[in-house]
């Protein structure tokens, strides 16, 4: 099972607004999808982008936070990489809450349908 | 009613899933606005919801708990961000405590619902689920959820 560390992601010195706004970004979802097909420097990532190294870095510290990514050191320069358990455990918990939803949108139906009685 | 598609989105945590119904916009609607009616779809039957405050106005409160089949309850909530009768509403749904209040540093979701009604008497409800980590979709599965889904597979076993 994912280790997760509850405390960075969740302490009151990083609120859980932060981690919305690291998945909120267009940028970062790039980075994030860039990352999982292998393991880049800031720099390499950051020829991606029309933007500066800092602001780059500064996405990717944002991702690091929330765990979605790792650094790694290699040579003189940062690697980053996506973290697969992550992502992984988000795409057996999503299956889990389609499930979810599905059965709540079968009893939605049904409200709706005997509501619908009540009215004829 | 059918689900026509469901998408998602692992590197960005969100669940987006779209059904539709033959019904007006303001009959689907009148389900998320009336808490008597909400709370009969929002819990599985075996954790059913009971709503004791629902304020479905920008700002408003909503404070709910289920109750599951050892009489053990869940406690949750809503906060609502944004509300535009009756096509669009937008809320965090996290989880409280005994006394309805929202358990501090502990994670929520951003949901979003969009409703379209196009043609006439045919509408199309989007409802987009926004996670903050993997460990708050953990959380909220453990709400009672997953055994609330055996449970109502069963219902509908015996239905058969």
């Amino acid at each position: 099972m994912l280790t997760y560390n509850y405390m960075v992601v969740d302490s009151p010195t990083a609120p859980v607004d932060r981690l919305f706004h690291a998945l909120a970004d267009a940028t970062r979802r790039d980075i994030l999808r860039r990352s999982l097909r292998g393991e880049f420097s800031v720099s390499a990532l950051a020829s991606n982008f029309d933007m500066s190294f800092a602001a780059v870095q500064k996405h990717v510290a944002v991702l690091e936070k929330a765990e979605l990514v790792t650094k790694r050191a290699h040579g003189r320069e940062q690697r980053v990489r996506a973290n697969v358990a992550t992502l992984h455990a988000a795409t057996e918990l999503l299956q889990e809450f389609e499930v979810l939803w599905r059965e709540r949108l079968d009893r939605f139906d049904e409200v709706l349908n005997e509501e619908k009685g009540k009215k004829l | 009613m059918t689900v026509t598609s469901v998408h998602h989105d692992p590197d960005a945590l969100t669940l987006s899933i779209r059904a539709e119904f033959d019904e007006p916009v303001a009959a689907v609607w009148d389900l998320w606005n009336d808490p008597r009616k909400l709370e009969r779809w929002w819990g599985p039957p075996t954790w059913p919801a009971t709503f004791v405050r629902h304020e479905l106005a920008p700002g408003g409160e909503i404070s709910y708990f289920m109750t599951g089949p050892d009489g053990d309850t869940s406690h949750g909530w809503w906060k609502v961000l944004v509300v535009e009768p009756p096509h669009h509403l937008e809320f965090h749904n996290g989880l409280a405590n005994e006394s309805g209040a929202p358990l501090a540093d502990t994670p929520f979701m951003l949901m979003n619902v969009d409703l379209r009604e196009e043609p006439p008497h045919h509408t199309t409800m989007d409802v987009v689920t926004i996670f903050p980590s993997v460990l708050a979709m953990e959380k909220f599965l453990g709400m009672g959820m997953a055994e609330g889904m055996a449970g109502a597979l069963s219902q509908i076993d015996d239905l058969l």
